[in-house]
């Protein structure tokens, strides 16, 4: 965090006579600055997981203390978590974890092929019709999403695909390309020409400078988009409850089939119990990746 | 403080030498260009001209339908005509059809008379997430941004609502949110959450700013990243103050992922649906305090699809003006030529 | 810029219409199905069962048991949400497409004349004709559109009274006792009554028992003629919103789904309630509930003593799709499902109550599901919601305008009128 490049050393070896003053003020900044991070980072951390402490408290909660309001664990249970995993009554949220994480896959890695190839068309390549294309990817996320879910049932059906796979994803990939088409186009139009151009000079082909320079450095970009899709792909509902059949079912299907042993109860503490195992595999999936997407500028670029 | 000194990295190093200006080989390189530019976006263009293109213009052909009426004989549905501009005029200005087959304004109980109101709701939650989601996430990725101990933990942390199905959210907010859930418990208070006009909609706006903001953040801190630190350095070391580099620095810098991720999160948040609808069906006020565009949807298409697929269809152009308004007047500059973009134009 | 967005717009429809016409174009939005129903009436194959979420799993060991007996024509069962409207959208859908696998279908009451009417069910008639001798009279209306039965009911529903016998000893026959009981919960610093008053489907459950009780009634048996806008239907739900303005029903009651009103009275905070029969058995052993010894069961309370209070019919009926490949098979499931072993083994597996209405004086399954008897003469006395084509609107148009007048936004008179314009509009299309 404390890299200096040409013109800035010279200034700041200019302005250093009363050093140690400086270095004892500077100390003090940083400090401060730490502790003030510190703080925001600890109210932001309370903000985004009290809620989810509270899930959590339910989830463990016996069922017939449903509306506890202590806050914290008490009549403290495993029941719902037995409840969410059993298979007893047709449920699968394990296959159901499956098929979302495969769906989630599936969608992010192509959707993040077909929108770097677009993106980079886009905003490296010349060619005519560039805003209408550009247009045209915006206007697919103008539709309400809502009203697709009978034209694409039709659609599936007729063409015998309900109820596999490739229903559920290829709709989620559709979703998340406006976004990733987006996103990647006005990181790939920031970059530098030069870096290219050193690489072309250099002898690589075009596809080759591509490859070797400018995805490395959106990397952030990349990794980004790639959260994105996968999470819209895993909290799709709408479609998947629709063009989905019992063996390909994601999680979010799955926990809306939730229900008590009687009609018109709803089972808050299971609900909790299933929403917590489903949020933990994404939990560890950012916890790897959420280096990458602060890699930075520093890898090889060039610079003024 | 000057700003001459700092400079945005694009600038800087395309400048003014910018690509060397078209020769005469330079059509057929544009030809080739163009030939591989098609490879290259026709899978985008075919996987969206199926999954969406295609229902729109499904849709847009049923509008102009008439949604089937009963057959008094039978007592059975028969298919309904050609409708004209009749579904639209359904929704614009509430005609429905009276009981000797005249004209009248919608009646409340009708979804035609809730139009504008939806209209209403809709923009208004469009408008109070976005810039509560956009000043939050700003906030969330700078903090993100910074290099401290713990910081994998707070990136998890910062993304956990949005990684939580939208259906669990919207359940543990009901709960949360009920008479006797614990937002009355904590606040001592006895409020209706899901029944009274605006503390229903506060209670909608809460819960989606919760589980959005990870979103916007995320979007904000891939555009903080392409912001060399050398930039900050030097601006801090010309004296200027955090506020400075802020806004002098940071912002015109952060603006293209910014200006992206606001536009997608209007377009996102003009279409809402499910937690709305989960959280209060719609209702609060006189009952409707809280029914965006897409609730109404839903709720027609379960009364007569192809009136349902007018209302899409007129959501759509709002959101299509919506869109080309942001882009307009907010310069988005989504769509930037090459010859500008190569001569470094900002 | 501006040429750009139009070709924008003209690009996509270019693109869609041309696939719109290589994939056949889509379906009839909602056309018209049917015509199929002399399709197939005889043949027998294996069949699919489409049910709602199977809450007590009665479903599974029944098909079990059919397949053990018919090895050549077995019963698939293919489950749906636990949501009433995911599972009449899901139906909708496969009956638009005219899929062939779903033969035998789960029906909530309120749909059988929307499916009816669209051409959708097998009309039980002729060689389906189903003997109805020994069900409850009212489950059976509940199937019956335009004079012909669609639907055989398999399972019931019906409203009770719930109260609180250490305050109250016997329970109010009539409204007006009610409300003098209220001073009870007065005294005690508790609320009164509460039913499902929520903007949903169950306000339009408390609300047309509400008309109902009072001898009004929403609409006709034809199921147009509106006939909510008399003086009856305005007696009827002027108690309700007499009840919110007086205090006597507690004002976060306008919130309350079925499970916020079970809490609220098994934490002991109300006197009165009205719901379905599940709260019984949840509040006799979750661990919160304060009640499990002090409260009783009644029939909900009616105008004069000698008629008790209507309640809505609740309940499931079980129908055969038109697009059936196996219609034969799947009548014979039907009555599989109403057949006494069968009905009996709802109630012992599943708390559900029976459409066989001998079943009701049953001694081993009153011990079963003690409120049995309450629960007769609540379906005894059900009417079941208007069995009409157009529910949908008609139950929006309920709701909307009953939420306002609960609320004190509305007077009744002009809810009523509302209502009666707001469904006429929609029958009149």
């Amino acid at each position: 965090m404390t890299t200096v490049a040409g013109p800035a050393t010279a200034t700041a070896e200019a302005g250093a006579l009363p050093r140690t003053r400086n270095r004892n003020r500077s100390h003090a900044r940083i400090r401060n600055a730490g502790i003030r991070t510190g703080v925001q980072a600890i109210v932001i951390v309370l903000w985004c997981l009290l809620p989810f402490y509270w899930m959590i408290v339910t989830s463990f909660r016996d069922v017939g203390f449903t509306n506890d309001n202590t806050p914290w664990f008490t009549h403290v249970t495993w029941d719902n978590y037995v409840t969410a995993l059993s298979t007893n009554l047709g449920n699968h949220l394990g296959q159901a974890l499956l098929n979302s994480l495969f769906i989630g896959i599936c969608v992010t890695v192509i959707s993040l092929v077909v929108g770097i190839f677009a993106s980079y068309a886009l905003a490296r390549l010349d060619f005519r019709f560039k805003g209408i294309v550009l247009g045209v990817i915006l206007a697919a996320s103008m539709f309400p999403g809502v009203a697709l879910i009978t034209p694409l049932f039709q659609l599936f059906t007729n063409i015998g695909w309900m109820g596999t796979y490739q229903a559920l994803i290829i709709p989620e990939i559709s979703f998340a390309l406006p976004l990733t088409v987006y996103t990647l186009n006005s990181f790939f139009r920031e970059m530098p020409w030069d870096l290219e151009e050193a690489a072309r000079i250099d002898g690589c082909t075009q596809a080759q400078a591509f490859r070797k320079i400018i995805l490395p450095l959106a990397a952030p970009a990349v990794f980004t988009t790639a959260i994105l899709a996968f999470i819209s792909s895993w909290n799709e509902f709408l479609i998947s409850s629709q063009l989905s059949s019992d063996a390909t079912q994601p999680v979010t299907v799955a926990i809306a089939s939730f229900t008590g042993s009687q009609p018109h109860q709803e089972p808050y503490t299971a609900i909790m119990a299933a929403g917590t195992i489903v949020t933990v595999p994404l939990i560890i999936l950012v916890l790897i990746f959420q280096r990458r997407i602060v890699a930075g500028l520093t890898a090889g670029g060039v610079k003024g | 403080m000057s700003t001459s000194n700092v400079v945005a990295p694009s600038s800087t190093t395309t400048g003014t030498n910018g690509r060397p200006p078209l020769r005469a080989g330079a059509k057929r390189q544009r030809a080739q260009q163009s030939r591989w530019a098609l490879y290259l976006i026709l899978p985008t263009l075919v996987l969206l001209a199926v999954v969406i293109g295609y229902p729109v213009v499904s849709a847009i052909v049923m509008s102009f339908q008439k949604d089937a009426g009963l057959d008094p004989a039978t007592g059975l549905f028969v298919q309904g005509g050609f409708a004209g501009f009749q579904n639209y005029a359904h929704w614009l200005f509430q005609q429905c059809m009276g009981p000797n087959g005249s004209t009248i304004s919608c009646p409340p109980g009708n979804l035609g008379s809730g139009f504008w109101n939806a209209v209403f709701v809709t923009f208004f939650f469009t408008v109070t997430t976005v810039i509560l989601e956009t000043g939050l996430g700003l906030w969330f990725a700078l903090i993100m941004n910074r290099a401290f101990r713990g910081r994998g933990f707070v990136r998890a942390a910062i993304l956990i609502p949005w990684a939580i199905p939208t259906a669990v959210t919207a359940k543990l907010w009901f709960f949360i949110f009920s008479f006797a859930g614990v937002a009355n418990a904590i606040l001592s208070t006895h409020i209706l959450w899901t029944s009274d006009e605006w503390a229903s909609r506060l209670a909608a706006i809460i819960a989606d700013t919760w589980k959005t903001t990870p979103f916007m953040a995320l979007l904000i801190l891939a555009g903080l990243q392409i912001i060399p630190e050398d930039v900050y350095e030097a601006a801090k070391v010309d004296g200027a103050s955090t506020w400075q580099r802020f806004w002098r620095v940071t912002m015109p810098l952060l603006k293209p992922a910014l200006m992206v991720a606001i536009l997608f999160r209007v377009l996102d948040a003009l279409r809402i649906y499910d937690l709305p609808q989960i959280l209060t069906g719609g209702g609060g006020g006189t009952g409707h305090a809280t029914t965006t565009l897409s609730i109404l949807v839903v709720d027609q298409i379960r009364q007569g699809f192809n009136s349902a697929a007018a209302l899409s269809t007129i959501t759509f152009i709002i959101i299509f003006l919506i869109a080309f308004i942001f882009v307009r007047i907010l310069g988005t500059n989504v769509v930037r030529t090459q010859e500008t973009q190569q001569k470094g134009a900002k | 810029m501006k040429a750009a967005r139009l070709s924008v717009i003209a690009g996509v429809a270019l693109v869609g219409l041309t696939l719109a016409g290589c994939t056949g174009g889509g379906g009839s939005g909602s056309g018209s199905g049917g015509g199929d129903a002399g399709a197939n009436t005889d043949s027998k194959g294996p069949i699919t069962y489409v049910q709602g979420k199977d809450n007590s799993n009665v479903v599974r060991p029944l098909i079990a048991k059919w397949n053990a007996a018919h090895p050549n024509e077995k019963v698939t069962f293919k489950e749906q949400t636990d949501q009433a409207d995911q599972q009449h959208d899901d139906l909708v859908q496969h009956f638009q497409a005219k899929d062939p696998n779903y033969d035998v279908v789960d029906v909530d009451v309120v749909w059988t004349g929307e499916f009816a009417a669209k051409g959708w069910l097998q009309p039980l008639t002729g060689t389906f004709k189903m003997d109805n001798s020994a069900l409850l009279a009212p489950t059976v209306k509940s199937g019956t559109y335009n004079g012909t039965q669609y639907a055989a009911p398999q399972t019931s529903d019906g409203g009770i009274l719930y109260y609180r016998k250490d305050l109250v000893p016997t329970p109010p026959k009539t409204w007006d006792e009610l409300l003098k009981d209220c001073s009870v919960a007065q005294a005690k610093g508790i609320g009164c009554y509460a039913g499902q008053f929520a903007q949903y489907e169950g306000l339009t459950v408390n609300v047309a028992e509400a008309i109902n009780t009072n001898g009004g009634t929403i609409v006709g048996s034809d199921g147009k003629k509106v006939t909510v806008d008399s003086s009856e239907a305005k007696a009827g739900l002027s108690r309700l919103v007499d009840g919110f303005k007086n205090g006597q029903i507690p004002k976060e009651a306008i919130t309350y789904q079925e499970e916020q009103g079970r809490q609220s009275f098994e934490a002991g905070k109300l006197m009165f309630l009205r719901n379905w029969p599940y709260v019984y058995n949840l509040a006799k052993t979750d661990g919160s509930s304060v009640v499990k010894d002090t409260f009783g069961i009644a029939p909900l309370p009616g105008i004069s003593a000698d008629k008790p209070g209507v309640s809505s019919l609740g309940g499931h009926n079980a129908a055969i799709s038109v697009y059936s490949k196996h219609k034969a098979t799947a009548f014979a499931f039907l009555k599989f499902l109403q057949t006494e072993e069968t009905q009996k083994f709802f109630v012992t597996q599943g708390s559900l109550a029976p459409v066989v209405s001998s079943l009701y004086d049953d001694a081993s399954l009153n011990s079963k599901l003690p409120y049995l008897t309450t629960l007769k003469t609540s379906i005894e006395n059900a009417v079941p919601r208007p069995v009409s084509p157009f529910y949908p609107a008609i139950t929006k148009a309920v709701q909307d305008n009953a939420y306002a007048a609960l609320k004190g936004d509305k007077t009744v008179d002009q809810a009523l009128k509302d209502m009666a314009s707001a469904i006429s509009t929609a029958s009149a299309g």
